[in-house]
């Protein structure tokens, strides 16, 4: 699918999303990316009206033929209701050469650039037979707060990507081309209007009424946790629980892995998990 | 937009635009759009999507209904307000929270508005913001962008893994003379981060196929040459890279 986006792939095995190479100067460093961002996802499952788990196909719009993988292409939409099909080798032909490579050629001020721009974040895990290039790059960016900036391609889309430095790790985060974001006069927002500084003042008091830290109880997402209430309440009464095949497909998210202990795996050594989330905050909204 | 006592009223607009090429899966052989359709896993029969019912998994092999009733009900109230429950320091939210942002356009009197922009600017806070938009729960930093308030859709806190919570690789101490000659090649590749720089030409390439193919050419195919292996030692590669810069600039 040329469509996916970085985020929609392998998520919940606990694969990598890509692996590749990160180049600075001729120096190469081999990595994997596995995501940052935790997918709370167990997801909801789909049952028919007798209780019966269902599953998705794929059908022709026309004839309502029913049609597997190898009966299916990629079409672009040139009008209305006309597509130009587009296989997967001429979009392979036109992938250059850096798909493989993140070259980063330019390294600019960490905190350059501005927060719009950010995202997603992956971490990079060292997979060549020697981490020493990766720790030299990681503990040289850090301490010089640098960000190494490349492009390259995956999956028929092109990333624009950071790559930063924090406690000896490397991420990679994906950053938004310049026409993806829309500037204050597209929408057409008025110019910035001059105010009394008295008005400012009493805004400003307002600001240092309610300064306080950052706590992390505020970003919860308390449609889940109604959710999981719900769940337990109904487990409790013993109420609408139905038997459902073991085989039976998730909606979304089939495995659900610790991605926190594969990651400490992959980075070459275990260690116990300073975080612990209960398990009832895992879970997905429907 | 209600920020302790002070209420502004304020319009949402998107500040990102997706830009990527979108396909449609179609039907090989009539070229005709595919559509999804939901079936029985055990009698095959489709299944309307009004028929659907969700179910929550508890264990491998037991699920628990619940029904639109009882979904309907875990629902946010719906509300046109924007709460501000706190103010923070500009860098206490990392911007890995960040997910989407739109900008806050002023609705009706915009005195009130700039106000707030330029008061947040001048104390170096964002304010934690929560709202309802589209039957969903939002929180979210308040911030001032360009003399203007951006309101950036935050994700939740177990989402985000934390870099402390990961070991980072280890091994032999690294050599001052190899911390040197890195510190010098990424000083040497230092430049201004200029966005405008970076456009996505893969995109531009996969249009350029689409218009080849509608008017009936065969598009090039160019196989690309693996590039030749480089040295594993990374004393060496720092090295060459460097000596290699010198070369460039010597040449001005």
């Amino acid at each position: 699918m040329a469509d996916e986006e970085l985020e929609d792939n392998g998520q919940a095995s606990g694969r990598p999303f890509w692996t590749g190479t990160i180049t600075f100067g001729l120096v190469t460093i081999p990595v994997a990316i596995h995501s940052a961002i935790q997918s709370r996802g167990v997801g909801m499952r789909m049952l028919g009206p007798d209780e019966v788990p269902v599953q998705r196909r794929y059908v022709c719009s026309k004839d309502d033929e029913v049609l597997e993988a190898d009966d299916i292409v990629r079409g672009y939409e040139i009008e209305k209701g006309k597509f130009v099909v587009i296989t997967d080798d001429e979009l392979e032909a036109i992938e250059p050469r850096k798909s493989r490579e993140i070259d980063l050629k330019l390294f600019v001020d960490a905190d350059a650039i501005e927060p719009i721009y950010f995202e997603r974040a992956y971490f990079l895990v060292p997979t060549g037979g020697t981490n020493k290039a990766y720790r030299l790059l990681a503990e040289v960016m850090e301490k010089k707060k640098q960000a190494g900036i490349a492009t390259f391609v995956m999956r028929a889309k092109e990333y624009l990507v950071a790559i930063l430095a924090e406690q000896g790790i490397l991420r990679a985060e994906t950053l938004r081309f310049a026409d993806e974001i829309r500037q204050p006069d597209e929408i057409g927002l008025p110019k910035v209007a001059k105010t009394t500084p008295a008005a400012v003042k009493k805004v400003e008091t307002q600001i240092a009424k309610n300064a306080k830290k950052l706590s992390v109880r505020e970003m919860t997402d308390d449609y889940a946790q109604r959710l999981e209430k719900l769940v337990t309440a109904k487990q409790k009464k013993k109420k609408d629980i139905v038997r459902a095949p073991e085989e039976s497909k998730p909606e979304e998210g089939a495995e659900v892995v610790d991605l926190m202990a594969m990651l400490n795996k992959s980075l070459g050594g275990v260690r116990p998990a300073a975080r612990k989330a209960p398990a009832a905050k895992k879970r997905k909204r429907a | 937009m209600h920020a302790g006592t002070q209420a502004v009223p304020v319009k949402l607009y998107s500040a990102v635009q997706d830009r990527s090429v979108h396909f449609r899966l179609l039907h090989k052989t009539d070229k005709s759009p595919v559509r999804q359709q939901l079936v029985s896993s055990e009698s095959g029969e489709t299944v309307e999507y009004a028929e659907v019912r969700k179910a929550y998994p508890l264990d491998p092999g037991r699920l628990v209904v619940l029904e639109k009733e009882e979904l309907e009900k875990l629902q946010p109230k719906e509300s046109r307000d924007i709460e501000v429950t706190r103010f923070v320091d500009i860098g206490e939210i990392d911007h890995r929270w960040y997910e989407r942002s739109y900008y806050l356009g002023p609705d009706g009197d915009s005195k009130g508005y700039f106000a707030v922009a330029a008061a947040l600017e001048k104390k170096g806070k964002e304010g934690i913001a929560r709202w309802v938009m589209r039957d969903k729960e939002y929180v979210g930093s308040l911030r001032a962008e360009q003399g203007y308030l951006m309101l950036i859709v935050l994700r939740h806190a177990d989402e985000i893994i934390s870099t402390s919570a990961l070991k980072a690789p280890s091994g032999r101490v690294l050599q001052k003379k190899e911390l040197d000659m890195a510190e010098q090649l990424i000083q040497a590749l230092h430049g201004e981060f200029d966005p405008t720089q970076f456009r996505d030409e893969y995109r531009d390439r996969v249009m350029d196929l689409v218009r080849t193919k509608a008017a009936g050419r065969k598009p090039k195919v160019v196989k690309f040459r693996p590039r030749a292996k480089e040295t594993d030692d990374v004393t060496d590669a720092l090295a060459a890279s460097l000596a290699g810069m010198k070369r460039k600039a010597s040449r001005g």
